[in-house]
């Protein structure tokens, strides 16, 4: 039966009937679906590591153990599992491995706009790339034959459009291989230099054999066209974008496997046709091996470097027509992202930029602290960033900076590689304050669980880590909690903390206020009659807050009663909030 | 058949991805080949979020850009504005006119552009504007104002109405199911 299915969903289904057995992932926006449904399978394990470098381990040891085997991640996430991936494209696998990543190519919610395609050419490690959700199952069942026959990680590359778009796919059943006897072999899977000498000339044979392989493997196929003028090489989304223009004009040449690639079957396809133009998003990865093995292209001189493609870029740069629209001569207001009313980040944030801190900052909902009218951030880099350049920063202004810096981290970032950055800060002894947003929660990718929620990802209760045990025990002698709701006590506390002649840690607790358990108080209630207009309140960049003839005035299909708000005003015109049951 | 495109536009949390869900669903009922495009994430954090759907006999991209759109689905009058560039020449607009201030506006820093119905006909655009929040509300729940922009959407599909019961009835939970149909037929009954 006919499906319209995820992209992300598809390669779970893709997951389910190739047999796999064994899912560990890290959530990264536009990954963290394929991890969340392939969960929803009961054949399936499925698990949220701390990090991506703990999740390709664990995948590889479930690998190792005989059952094919998933790691997701989103494309900067293969930088924090860059380590074991250069190892594992060494040993091989035992049963199929496939290493899921996928690339936000215009940064819809990325830091960068890097091309993981570079990891796959780096690593030695094949890579295959769908461009629909029908392909994405497919693809899946390939990966995990390449992985077998060829003794190899492979990677499955997704991208935002191929990830998030819905397109028909028709289901097929589960097919189970028997589990993989290990059996202990130190040549191959024990890399000290002696075994890993011996290890890397079969690497660059198996690269030999792949790229064989890719001459005639049916994911790599030429569609012809019928003007020979031009010869089209693409893959991904970039193919779809091609054939909505193109239709059957130009023949294309659409590519499964994106490393290693085929040399005859390019060099084949550049002779049918007068010129040949390379069509890929981001980086000239297949331009430059067509250049590499002599095959004249055109590709980044034409499509450039940055950001994604749509088909009316596609026809512009090919020269065919492109449709219009007619705007409205207006100025249209932006509409960024916000915090939403009641994030529990809000408080907190109005309270760092009331005392004019540096902030250095991480990746979650509350990079948000950064946008007017809070501005209260100073840095965002990476998972983990803002308490090691806290250290940084707070010793090479040896003591100048201490008492008016602060790192903030997320529960989940600080889990992911927040708390290697606070053991540097008390082993190494820098003056410094950490702040972890503690929402109880993974926010940005849409509610996650994560080692500090006593969830897993299946929703069964299950460990729970204890934050404060756990910076005092790293060497962090003074942990506090505070309330983000309460501005007094977050005020008090951060200036306490900030005087301490020692690294401190405050846990700012407040579960996420769109977790379905939390009670609201309900729309808070103003008596406008005493506002005097002074838009104190406004100051905390509330969706819910707004002015009305001078008045303020509240959103009740938004306002969930947190009351920072009413802390803000001097003239009584909230009445109190009272704490939700 | 030539490509049909259709853009469900407004602001993150209003509801756009259930009806671009409904939508795939009683179009690949239909027989067509179907694409739709959603973002995840950072958008839906009260930013503008847009949502593509595609049909026809074969669908390449997920993705439609200026110029294409036959319909857009505005759930809020600035979105509708932001987007009119992506509407075909003969395309139709259908929006709520509900007003939902985005940041710099609630901070001062920009102002919320006026008469924005009047300015978008001014292009020559067929546009239905209705306050489907109000009819939402009729029906029982302010959360229904994309089902009332599906119901008006349908009078532009020669689909049954029987056919789009369906599509809602797979596409909400039972106990919603009652208040959408009646969310759905205030908006296919309204009369701009």
């Amino acid at each position: 039966m006919k499906k319209l299915m995820l992209g992300n969903e598809a390669v779970a289904r893709g997951l389910y009937e190739a047999g796999c057995s064994f899912v560990s992932s890290y959530p990264g926006t536009p990954s963290t679906e394929i991890t969340e449904y392939a969960a929803k399978y009961k054949e399936i394990y499925a698990e949220w590591a701390p990090n991506e470098k703990v999740a390709m381990e664990t995948a590889f040891g479930a690998c190792l153990a005989g059952k094919r085997s998933f790691c997701g991640m989103k494309h900067v996430g293969v930088n924090v599992a860059a380590d074991p991936l250069f190892t594992i494209a060494y040993t091989g696998v035992n049963a199929g491995l496939i290493i899921g990543v996928a690339d936000d190519p215009g940064m819809h919610s990325s830091q960068n706009e890097q091309d993981s395609r570079h990891y796959a050419i780096a690593s030695k490690i094949p890579m295959l790339e769908p461009s629909d959700s029908s392909e994405s199952i497919e693809f899946v069942k390939q990966a995990f034959e390449i992985s077998e026959k060829f003794d190899t990680p492979v990677f499955l590359k997704m991208c935002t459009r191929v990830a998030h778009s819905q397109s028909i796919v028709v289901e097929s059943e589960r097919v189970l291989p028997e589990q993989k006897e290990y059996v202990k072999d130190g040549a191959k899977y024990i890399m000290m230099p002696g075994n890993a000498k011996k290890r890397h000339p079969i690497v660059e044979e198996r690269t030999k054999k792949l790229t064989e392989y890719a001459e005639t493997a049916s994911f790599n196929r030429i569609e012809e066209g019928s003007d020979n003028t031009v010869g089209i090489i693409t893959s991904s989304t970039s193919y779809q974008y091609v054939k909505e223009v193109c239709g059957d004009k130009y023949s294309v040449l659409k590519l499964g496997m994106i490393n290693p690639l085929p040399i005859e079957k390019i060099k084949n396809f550049a002779k049918s046709v007068a010129k040949v133009i390379v069509v890929e998003e981001l980086d000239g990865i297949i331009e430059s091996h067509c250049k590499n093995i002599g095959v004249n292209v055109s590709g980044k001189e034409i499509f450039g470097l940055i950001g994604e493609f749509s088909q009316n870029i596609v026809a512009e740069k090919l020269g065919e027509a492109v449709p219009t629209g007619e705007a409205l001569d207006e100025v249209i207001p932006m509409r960024p992202p916000v915090m939403c009313a009641g994030c529990p980040h809000r408080g907190l944030f109005y309270t760092l930029k009331k005392n004019k801190l540096t902030v250095l900052g991480d990746i979650g909902c509350y990079t948000l602290g950064a946008v007017a009218p809070l501005n209260a951030i100073d840095t965002t880099i990476c998972m983990g960033a803002s308490v090691s350049s806290l250290h940084g920063f707070n010793k090479a202004n040896e003591g100048a900076t201490d008492n008016k810096t602060v790192a903030v981290i997320g529960d989940s970032t600080f889990m992911h590689s927040g708390v290697t950055g606070l053991i540097n800060i008390a082993y190494n002894g820098s003056n410094s304050t950490v702040i972890i947003l503690d929402n109880s929660i993974t926010g940005m990718t849409g509610h996650q669980q994560n080692p500090t929620t006593g969830y897993n990802l299946k929703g069964d209760p299950c460990a729970k880590i204890d934050l404060e045990a756990l910076c005092k025990s790293v060497g962090i002698k003074s942990v506090r909690v505070i309330d983000p709701y309460n501005l007094a006590q977050c005020n008090t506390v951060i200036k306490e903390e900030l005087a301490k002649q020692e690294p401190s840690v405050i846990i700012s607790r407040r579960p996420c206020a769109l977790l379905k358990y939390v009670k609201h108080a309900g729309p808070i209630k103003t008596n406008t009659d005493k506002c005097v207009g002074c838009k104190m309140c406004m100051q905390i960049g509330c969706p819910a807050v707004s002015m009305e003839n001078g008045k303020i005035k509240i959103d009740n299909t938004l306002c969930t009663g947190c009351g920072v708000c009413s802390q803000m005003c001097k003239f009584d015109v909230f009445e109190s909030v009272k704490e939700a049951k | 058949m030539q490509t049909k495109n259709i853009m469900i536009v407004g602001v993150g949390g209003q509801g756009t991805l259930l009806a671009s869900k409904l939508l795939g669903k009683l179009l690949l009922g239909k027989g067509y080949d179907v694409k739709v495009s959603e973002v995840h994430g950072m958008s839906q954090r009260g930013g503008s979020v847009v949502t593509y759907v595609r049909y026809g006999d074969k669908v390449y991209s997920p993705v439609i850009d200026k110029g294409e759109a036959d319909v857009i689905v505005s759930f809020e009058m600035l979105e509708a504005a932001r987007w009119v560039e992506y509407l075909k020449p003969d395309g139709v607009i259908i929006t709520n006119t509900q007003q939902v201030n985005p940041m710099p506006v609630i901070i001062g820093a920009q102002e919320y552009p006026e008469n924005l119905v009047e300015k978008i006909k001014n292009l020559g655009i067929k546009l239905n504007a209705l306050d489907a929040l109000s009819l939402a509300e009729l029906a029982g729940s302010s959360k229904a104002v994309n089902i009332v922009l599906m119901g008006r959407l349908s009078k532009l599909f020669d689909f049954s109405e029987q056919e789009w019961i369906n599509a809602i009835e797979q596409s909400v939970p039972e106990k919603f199911l009652e208040l959408n149909k009646k969310a759905f037929r205030l908006g296919r009954d309204y009369e701009v």
